[in-house]
């Protein structure tokens, strides 16, 4: 029913190009697998945590990428979902429930019931509203960390001991890294699927033209809130390790400030590209790794660069290959449709 | 009790004002330019500093406002000329992450400036006293009392500009459609950038206001713009009139809220819980007023654009 080509600007979007090739995908399974071997090797082991804090970021990162560059949903209270799944995992540490099987999947559910509730209202909306209504009800997650003692107030809570899988000590650098790989690579395998699905395929298309999907008889709505609330649990997943990693979460996860941080990793990387999310997160994480060495103002540095990443590529890393493919032949690149719309 | 509400009514009257001039150049800006600009608290922090910064200098409160509310609407001259005239093209996105990219720069420019700890404004020396409102029951701040007339102003001062002047017209032609007005001869442009000063000079205004009784502090923009967007998306976006009714809505709420749940929850919990959870939830019903609003209206109370 959806051909690749069907649509009338086929060619300028990617509908297609946004998916990995399966070398590819190898080849950065890989690569990923290898790397903290290597950097053992080397006697750097601080960038095993490292290795590790960039994979969570990115699966956080891709899983608003699912909603933001697939769905075309601009959403700016992703942190919420994150902060969801780092305080399930932490008040259920309190209560001595540190188990990882029950714990990940836990937070995974919270934050996908928080995503579902919230989407279900905000997508009643459109355009600039959709983007202050998430906004706003991350605040709502924010304002209730501080100030629920249970949570932990302004200090948020700290985790005893990272989540326990039966088997395996995840103290060590290189264990927790390889538990983050599996764990983060399951996800990126379900992500695939779904944006290859037909699932994935309606997504885009209502992306491109809403009213066109509705018209020819697609729940459009349903369809959403469903990519919002799978979007909205992989990142509570990502805050779960997020939690695990930095051994506790405070309030911080939770402001929009982070919300922010994410979009900007998705853009950098692109929206609506596979690997958006993860090479976005990487180059984000790097620079600032490297630029926080020089300078205590990186903010100032990474706020100029994304000035220069708007006007100069408004669609990330990812869609260079294709203008650069393009350029001969001197058509003008199109912006991202995802965001064209307006209120 | 009833005088302590009525004490309260009057700070959220003061709140709620002061959320107005942000919001009104919120929605001004986005209304007519079509943008949507998180820097826009930054202004309110740019403003807020300027006013210290001048306050140091001359020593004297009401001439450091006015060099502050000067010169923030200067910078928003130059920020709409150099940015926000190329991003006015561009996607919602790119204008979200571009103001935020703004945003990182103003808090960290402030920061290198200014150093990471917060300023103090002192407050006018004949402001610093209470009026008596009711004998011996009712001493109001005259400080606060101050902020709200200059709030009225401010917003009678709009009312008429907006509706009633040949720029406002142009102002209203331009928000619901900017190529006819474009073709009918309104100088679209220069009008912009009038705009975005007025909203400029309007945070500055707000900031300054607001700095003898808060601390000047880096990010203290972000934590009052999540309000304004509250009160704008209530009002309707776009809409004056909106803005105004949004803005006494949000103020009201949060501050009365917070008196009257803190209470209503002391009955229940503990105190010290009931002290915290309070101000949370009045902040949670302003989140929730925003919900229903948007759910039974989701163009806002009093739509601008039909």
């Amino acid at each position: 029913m959806i051909s690749s080509n069907g649509s009338s600007r086929g060619t300028e979007t990617p509908l297609i190009a946004g998916l990995p090739g399966p070398w590819i995908a190898i080849g950065m399974a890989v690569l990923l697998a290898l790397y903290p071997l290597a950097m053992n090797t080397l006697g750097e082991d601080f960038y095993i945590g490292v290795g590790s804090r960039v994979l969570i970021l990115a699966l956080a990162a891709s899983a608003l990428n699912l909603a933001l560059g697939y769905g075309g949903m601009i959403s700016l209270g992703h942190a919420a979902f994150l902060g969801a799944g780092g305080y399930a995992v932490a008040i259920l540490a309190k209560h001595g429930v540190v188990a990882a099987w029950i714990a990940l999947p836990l937070a995974v559910g919270v934050a996908a019931a928080a995503a579902l509730l919230i989407g279900a209202i905000s997508l009643r909306t459109r355009g600039v509203y959709f983007i202050m209504i998430t906004l706003a009800f991350a605040q709502l997650f924010y304002y209730l960390a501080i100030s629920l003692p249970e949570f932990g107030g302004d200090d948020g809570l700290p985790l005893a001991a990272r989540s326990l899988v039966p088997g395996l000590s995840l103290e060590g650098d290189l264990a927790f890294y390889y538990f983050v790989y599996f764990t983060a690579g399951l996800a990126f395998l379900l992500l695939y699927r779904l944006v290859a699905s037909r699932f994935g395929r309606a997504l885009v298309a209502i992306r491109e033209n809403e009213r066109r999907m509705a018209a020819i008889g697609y729940p459009v709505y349903r369809l959403k809130l469903m990519a919002f609330a799978l979007s909205g649990g992989l990142a509570g997943l990502a805050g779960a390790l997020l939690a695990n990693l930095s051994m506790g979460v405070t309030p911080h996860t939770l402001t929009w400030h982070q919300s922010g941080i994410l979009m900007v990793m998705v853009i950098i990387g692109g929206s609506g590209y596979f690997w958006g999310g993860l090479v976005g997160a990487a180059i984000f994480l790097i620079l600032e790794e490297t630029i926080s060495g020089y300078t205590e103002h990186w903010n100032l540095v990474l706020g100029a660069l994304l000035l220069f990443i708007v006007i100069v590529a408004p669609n990330g890393v990812m869609s260079l290959r294709e203008r650069l493919r393009r350029l001969p032949q001197g058509t003008r690149v199109a912006t991202i449709p995802a965001c064209e719309e307006k209120a | 009790m009833l005088y302590l509400i009525l004490e309260q009514a009057l700070n959220g009257l003061q709140y709620g004002l002061m959320l107005f001039l942000l919001a009104a150049g919120l929605t001004l800006v986005f209304g007519i330019m079509d943008l949507i600009n998180l820097a826009h608290g930054s202004l309110y922090m740019i403003g807020a500093f300027l006013t210290a910064a001048f306050f140091q200098a001359l020593q004297s409160f009401f001439p450091a406002l006015l060099l502050a509310i000067l010169a923030t609407a200067a910078i928003g001259v130059i920020l709409e000329r150099l940015l926000y005239r190329r991003l006015q093209g561009m996607n919602h996105l790119s204008q979200v992450l571009a103001t935020f990219a703004l945003i990182l720069i103003a808090n960290e420019t402030i920061k290198i400036i200014f150093g990471a700890q917060p300023l103090m404004i002192g407050m006018p020396a004949s402001l610093s006293g209470a009026v008596e409102l009711v004998a011996d029951e009712l001493y109001y701040p005259a400080y606060r009392l101050l902020i709200i007339g200059v709030g009225l102003t401010v917003a009678l001062g709009l009312y008429l500009l907006v509706n009633r002047t040949r720029v406002g017209m142009w102002m209203r032609a331009g928000a619901s459609n900017p190529q006819m007005a474009a073709v009918m001869g309104v100088r679209i442009k220069p009008m912009f950038t009038f705009v975005f000063a007025l909203g400029a000079a309007l945070c500055a205004l707000a900031g300054a206001l607001l700095g003898p009784l808060l601390a000047v502090s880096v990010g203290m923009g972000e934590s009052i713009l999540i309000p304004a967007f509250e009160v704008i998306v209530i009002g309707g976006i776009g809409s004056m009139r909106g803005a105004l009714v949004g803005a006494l809505l949000v103020g009201m709420i949060d501050t009365v809220g917070r008196l009257v749940l803190t209470f209503g929850l002391k009955l229940v919990v503990a105190s010290g819980t009931a002290a915290t959870l309070g101000p949370t939830l009045a902040s949670m019903m302003v989140s929730l007023l925003m919900v229903g609003v948007l759910f039974f209206r989701p163009q806002g109370l009093f739509p601008a654009r039909g």
